[in-house]
């Protein structure tokens, strides 16, 4: 009795103490914010976070568009010779000034080996050279016009600060522990990191000293992460966090019919597709035996006729999908309207499966995640269902992804015979979708090394040479839609399905600013 | 006796390193660890490179003697994700799991117990017959079933208590507690009944068994011939002679509440070992892993060992036979 009288006492102390602060912005997301350095994984969410902290030389607006950043202005002295100015008076959140020293840093630190962003700095090879205390020349090999376009989440460091706390070299992946950069925060934005657990909790407060127009009103920040989808979803029901992502689809409507929260939908960037193994003589999971019926293309078309993407749009993914007719979101390619997708029309399919010599159709193992895009599994199952109806026989294979991409990326040595995956171009640009998708590769992985059917074909591998280094915008644009024409509507490589649509519980108290990419980049976000 | 307790002891370190070479078998079949820690674009040859420094392509056998050898001096190694030494990981999260099992404890004892002691002195009264139907529903509910609808109906419908975490903790020396804040009481409080639901209804179901077998011997009807208070009987001399088997029990089931508390701690997003355990395994985080079953297993081991050894001293006959057998 007297322990819990004890007890009791100090809870109510302690609630006196503990007076929350008015515009305390909380958030949950599925997964961990494993690490604070910038350099150590190259993945969007922990990008995101660590972009209300760090800031890159450019920024992205609310439109994905590029405007600038750290650096105020550039311009190309020579198509080799990019020149970046930058913004003076800036300082890092521990005081130290910023100058060209630490953009040469950074740029340094992101080839080091253990870094996972070195292809944000393309090609490689190209060297940042200090000009004076506010200039800096990027010296490329060979000319990139899209050098700087995923610089937004490139986040400079301070070099005094690495140097300083032994953190020259990014967190490695196979470390004994976490390094100083990894616990600990020291950007130039919007937002400070004044608490971190791994795997468990962060606290952000407002930077007093950025350089910027605070756009937000917050004053702390703080994300947990909630792995469980209906507790995610609690908790923004109940009002425990503000924001939550993401929302199952099945519980949008949930979400909506509630009095304080609502779902923000709207495009993501990743394309969803599926993928045929058209570089084995053999399937390694088929009936046919002693050819590959994939490198038919009439078979790759049949089956792109077969599927049936506006159902599944629609049934599958609730309306929360876009159909797409290529492996790019059409936000990311202005000559994207000149692509449609054709009808659905499974009697062609049946015709062109029997002209190439399959007119019973035949069996082939497809490969699914069950973890890892918006209703991966179900996709499946309902494209096993449309395939049916042409006669080919699909057994169904969905996994984890831990098990998945073991098995069909490279450390599984690509064992798939058709499957379904997920692109984003990091760098919102077509050449990422062709370099990876659409170039041919070897059993190493060289080349396109996440081409994991092998689309192989030289007439595509001249042209995105040629992307690579065209500097004018109009005739770049040209040269992609026409590898899309080929690597698409002549080739069949892949068949894409759709965008899917992001899905971010958000309080009605919050204005939130939704971005395509899917970054959680709460300097925008407003509390009332 | 000494002997005795050798042999339990040999016994005890084979079922570790089964439990081990079981543990490490499965891991093989778990997934890639590498493509859980790079991104989508990192090259083939850097892939390989890191599967080289973690170790992944000695041979099975290299990597499982390693493993042992460094197991039996307490390091686990370090955790994929987190880059941190396992052991320190898991001393970080067991004040949550164990906050969270004794809490969940005392609430299975301290409901259980009198439920169980009305429903023996009250056999066949109304309140009795729900305790008994309620307790079915307790038994047949999966845990994570209970755990969303106790969500639903408080912090969502009602609007009380948080529906996640730990609320506020306060560190003292290396431990961490959530019992000395308002909100770590309040996001206690869920957590321990869905967790403690299950022992509740056990608890509840053999104190009455029990307690109808004391009811019916020959003492408590003598008791109740020299004219003893009701009270007195039930209480002082049924309940205390009760208490023995429940003790027990309650005490072998605090390890599987600790071991199977990754349930509860992932609908609640405890911070507890238990979700570190569930995350690791979506993240291939093979050294949490086998760390965690190895600790499980050794929980259970000790307290299993410590029964045995007791059973022993209380009885000799154990010791004899063992003797005779072995």
């Amino acid at each position: 009795m007297k322990l819990k009288t004890w007890l009791l006492a100090a809870a109510f102390a302690a609630a006196a103490l503990t007076t929350a602060s008015a515009a305390t912005f909380r958030f949950a997301f599925q997964g961990d914010l494993k690490s604070l350095d910038p350099y150590s994984l190259n993945e969007t969410f922990t990008h995101g976070v660590l972009g209300n902290v760090y800031e890159g030389l450019t920024k992205r607006d609310k439109e994905l568009k590029i405007v600038p950043g750290l650096a105020e202005r550039w311009e190309i002295i020579e198509p080799t010779r990019w020149r970046f100015y930058l913004r003076k008076g800036v300082k890092f959140q521990n005081g130290e000034d910023f100058t060209a020293d630490d953009v040469v840093f950074s740029a340094e630190r992101s080839f080091k080996p253990a870094s996972d962003i070195k292809t944000r700095i393309q090609p490689a090879g190209t060297k940042a050279v200090k000009v004076d205390d506010h200039t800096v020349d990027f010296i490329l090999p060979s000319p990139n016009p899209i050098l700087h376009y995923e610089w937004d989440t490139w986040y400079i460091m301070s070099k005094k600060w690495a140097e300083a706390n032994g953190s020259v070299e990014p967190q490695p992946q196979a470390g004994q522990q976490m390094s100083y950069a990894a616990l600990h925060a020291n950007g130039t934005g919007p937002f400070i990191i004044t608490e971190h657990q791994a795997g468990v909790k962060t606290v952000f407060k407002p930077n007093p000293n950025w350089w910027g127009k605070p756009e937000h009103n917050l004053d702390e920040v703080i994300f947990t992460t909630i792995s469980n989808d209906a507790t995610r979803v609690a908790a923004l029901l109940s009002g425990d966090v503000d924001f939550a992502d993401p929302i199952p689809l099945q519980d949008v409507d949930r979400v909506n019919a509630s009095s304080n929260a609502h779902v923000l939908q709207g495009p993501e960037l990743r394309t969803i597709f599926l993928g045929f193994d058209q570089y084995r003589d053999e399937l390694k999971s088929s009936n046919v035996k002693g050819k590959n019926p994939f490198k038919d293309v009439r078979v790759r078309k049949a089956f792109y006729l077969a599927i049936d993407e506006n159902a599944i749009a629609d049934k599958v993914m609730r309306k929360a999908a876009v159909p797409s007719a290529l492996m790019i979101s059409p936000l990311l390619f202005p000559l994207a309207k000149d692509f449609t997708r054709p009808k659905t029309d499974p009697n062609e399919a049946k015709k062109l499966l029997a002209e190439a010599g399959y007119p019973n159709g035949f069996e082939v193992t497809m490969d699914c995640p069950n973890d890892r895009y918006v209703n991966d599994e179900a996709i499946c199952q309902a494209v096993t269902a449309m395939l049916a109806r042409i006669g080919v026989k699909v057994n169904l294979l969905a996994q984890p992804k831990a098990k998945y991409f073991a098995k069909i990326l490279v450390s599984g040595g690509y064992d798939s015979s058709f499957y379904l995956l997920g692109w984003t171009p990091g760098s919102f640009d077509s050449w990422n979708v062709l370099a990876n998708m659409y170039r041919c590769r070897d059993e190493k992985g060289a080349g396109g090394n996440n081409n994991v059917g092998n689309y192989c074909n030289p007439k595509m591998e001249d042209m995105i040479k040629q992307i690579l280094v065209e500097n004018d915008a109009a005739k770049r644009d040209q040269l992609i839609k026409t590898a899309y024409q080929l690597g698409q509507e002549q080739d069949w490589g892949y068949v894409p399905l759709h965008q899917q649509a992001l899905a971010w519980g958000a309080s009605k108290k919050m204005k939130i600013v939704q971005r395509a990419d899917n970054q959680i980049l709460f300097y925008w976000f407003r509390k009332e | 006796m000494l002997a005795f307790i050798i042999r339990r002891l040999l016994q005890a370190i084979v079922v570790m390193l089964t439990v081990a070479l079981i543990a490490f078998t499965l891991f093989r079949f778990v997934g890639d660890p590498v493509n859980m820690m790079v991104g989508i674009e990192t090259t083939a040859e850097e892939r390989a490179q890191l599967r080289q420094d973690l170790g992944l392509n000695d041979a099975i056998p290299v990597q499982f003697a390693r493993f042992v050898a460094n197991a039996a001096r307490l390091n686990f190694g370090n955790s994929y994700q987190f880059k941190t030494p396992v052991i320190d990981l898991i001393a970080d999260r067991f004040p949550a799991t164990l906050e969270l099992a004794i809490a969940s404890a005392i609430f299975s004892l301290l409901i259980g117990i009198p439920m169980g002691v009305y429903t023996a002195l009250h056999r066949r009264s109304w309140l009795s017959n729900i305790f008994l139907a309620a307790s079915l529903v307790g038994i047949s509910l999966p845990t994570f079933l209970i755990g969303i609808l106790l969500i639903f109906l408080f912090p969502v419908t009602l609007g009380v208590l948080p529906s996640f975490g730990r609320g506020d903790v306060v560190r003292i020396g290396f431990w961490t507690t959530g019992l000395l804040t308002a909100s770590g009481l309040k996001a206690l409080i869920l957590p321990a009944i869905t967790l403690g639901l299950f022992q509740m209804t056990l608890i509840m179901r053999l104190v009455r068994g029990e307690m109808l077998e004391v009811l019916r011997t020959d003492y408590i009807k003598f008791a109740r011939a020299r004219g003893l208070t009701d009270r007195a009987v039930n209480f002082g001399h049924a309940l205390k002679n009760t208490l023995v088997p429940v003790m027990t029990i309650a005490g072998l089931q605090l390890g599987s509440i600790i071991a199977f508390a990754l349930i509860t701690e992932s609908v609640f997003q405890w911070p507890g070992m238990g979700l570190l355990f569930l995350k690791a395994v979506q993240n291939v985080d093979i050294p949490i892993m086998s760390a965690y079953l190895l600790l499980v297993a050794f929980i259970f081991v000790t307290i299993n060992l410590i029964v045995d050894i007791l059973y022993a001293v209380v009885d000799p006959r154990i010791r004899i036979d063992a003797r005779a057998t072995a």
